[in-house]
């Protein structure tokens, strides 16, 4: 299979805190990898130095058989190829929904404002927001800027899809139609990496789960592994503790 | 002192009064214009991440340093200095004859410019942190970031902060009379000094003065409102309108 992104020796330190040691970690193409772990086992710290948000202290992240950490590399470019997903949404407050999704292909993509604006509501329509283009992010509800933000980051047509706990500043109730966005474009065979909480989704759409804790990957394999028989004693801890507030 | 005598003294001088409060105007429009101008620079200049190691490094940390040297002066001395000092100290000690509008212009406009940089700076610091990662993360660099999506919302709340120096400057222009400027305070000293009273004269300058901050006032305000435009928005294709969205994109795009 061909891999898309590969991270090698990953380390990060936040002064003397180290986040992430040594992580090895890899995805392959059209492939769902779903990253769970407890608050501060440096999941969305990983997710974060993958698109260079965070900058690695030492490792090597390699795409398209280059080191993206060599100073040679453009950032900017490899960024376009990385669709991100906040979990605070943090959609454009200037621009309105349409053009929160066309900006980057005309500024960075430097595509026309006519093709731009025709990939936005391709991308709008496949997450059931393109009713709202003139809508300002101030004016929707947590799970409609949610699918916004999904469709910006698709409008940019990347490479894979970053997921930094997408429904966890969700109402409950809202969770529902932006997994729903989710699942549908697994099904479409898009990469995506997807740190979550939602242990329902990762166990039903995952290719492959990873349990991290205390800045490594403690455990790893295809999600009946990882939630039906784990081999790790801190692997069925935490899963113990989720499960249970169920 | 009657209303009759404020009556007089207007009619009589109406065309220094007006001169007096057009100069003071066309100082504090351009002097509050050029010092947003010069504060947006500094304030972008000021808030460039600065990297850790290289040369890039210590050109930013000079720059910065020159900067603030340059807001703590003009922000810690009195305007009325300032317009000796460049006005009239420079031509004594160097001998540069400077034009008085020209030396008034450029006395408020950095002095605006070292206050705004500094609410420049808190527009952009008080910007939310995942609006800047939102940016990157779509591949923007720091200036296509700046342009396209911090600044915009950084305008728009620096705008009452802006309105505030306008209106500071409407009214401290009058200092500039000790550069014999002919503004509003100066031409009212005159007026006062011709005809030996001085409640009438100052009575009708207050409320020149007045007229001014106030129009200015509602003036911001509605480009504020313009700026944030409707509360509700369109829907797309509902039942009021038939059109789908692609029909609404193309419209916009025929325009």
């Amino acid at each position: 299979m061909e891999r898309v992104i590969d991270v090698q020796h990953l380390s990060k330190t936040f002064g003397t805190n180290e986040v992430l040691k040594d992580i090895d970690f890899s995805v392959n193409k059209g492939e769902v990898v779903s990253i769970i772990g407890s608050s501060g086992s440096g999941k969305s710290t990983l997710l974060r130095c993958i698109n260079l948000l965070e900058k690695p202290t030492s490792g090597k992240i390699i795409y398209n058989g280059k080191n993206i950490l060599d100073h040679a590399h453009d950032i900017y470019a490899y960024r376009t190829k990385l669709g991100m997903v906040f979990q605070q949404f943090n959609l454009f407050n200037n621009h309105d929904v349409l053009s929160n999704c066309t900006v980057g292909q005309i500024k960075v993509l430097k595509r026309s404002k006519e093709e731009a604006e025709e990939i936005a509501l391709k991308y709008l329509k496949n997450v059931g927001m393109e009713k709202y283009i003139h809508a300002k992010p101030k004016q929707l509800s947590g799970g409609q800027k949610q699918r916004v933000a999904i469709a910006r980051a698709l409008s940019m047509e990347p490479d894979v899809m970053l997921f930094d706990e997408p429904t966890s500043a969700l109402d409950p109730e809202m969770v529902g139609e932006v997994l729903k966005v989710m699942k549908e474009l697994a099904e479409s065979g898009l990469t995506m990496i997807v740190v979550t909480h939602e242990m329902g989704f990762a166990k039903e759409v995952s290719d492959r789960v990873i349990f991290m804790d205390k800045g490594v990957i403690a455990e790893e394999g295809t999600p009946e592994e990882i939630f039906n028989s784990p081999k790790q004693e801190r692997t069925k801890e935490f899963l113990y503790r989720i499960l249970k507030e169920v | 002192m009657s209303f009759k005598t404020i009556v007089d003294i207007f009619l009589n001088n109406w065309p220094m009064f007006l001169r007096g409060a057009g100069m003071t105007l066309f100082i504090s429009i351009i002097g509050t214009i050029v010092g947003l101008i010069i504060g947006l620079c500094v304030g972008i200049i000021r808030t460039i991440p600065i990297p850790e190691r290289g040369p890039k490094r210590t050109l930013l940390l000079v720059i910065n340093k020159i900067l603030s040297i340059y807001i703590e002066f003009f922000r810690g001395t009195p305007m009325i200095v300032q317009s000796m000092v460049i006005f009239y100290g420079t031509a004594q000690a160097f001998g540069v004859q400077m034009n008085r509008v020209f030396a008034a212009l450029l006395i408020v406009s950095i002095n605006t410019g070292a206050y705004m940089s500094e609410i420049v700076r808190g527009g952009i610091v008080s910007i939310d942190k995942g609006q800047f990662e939102a940016a990157q993360a779509i591949g923007m660099t720091h200036l296509q970031t700046m342009t396209n999506v911090v600044m915009p919302q950084v305008i728009r709340n620096i705008l009452p902060a802006t309105g505030n120096e306008f209106v500071i400057n409407v009214k401290d222009t009058s200092v500039l009379n000790v550069i014999s400027v002919t503004e509003l305070f100066f031409q009212t000293k005159s007026i006062a000094g011709a005809t030996f009273k001085f409640f009438e004269p100052y009575f009708i300058t207050s409320i020149i003065y007045l007229i001014m901050t106030i129009t200015i006032t509602r003036i911001l305000r509605s480009i504020e409102r313009r700026m944030d435009g409707p509360a509700n928005f369109i829907m797309a294709g509902n039942q009021m309108q038939v059109e789908r969205p692609e029909d609404i994109v193309r419209k916009k795009q025929g325009q």
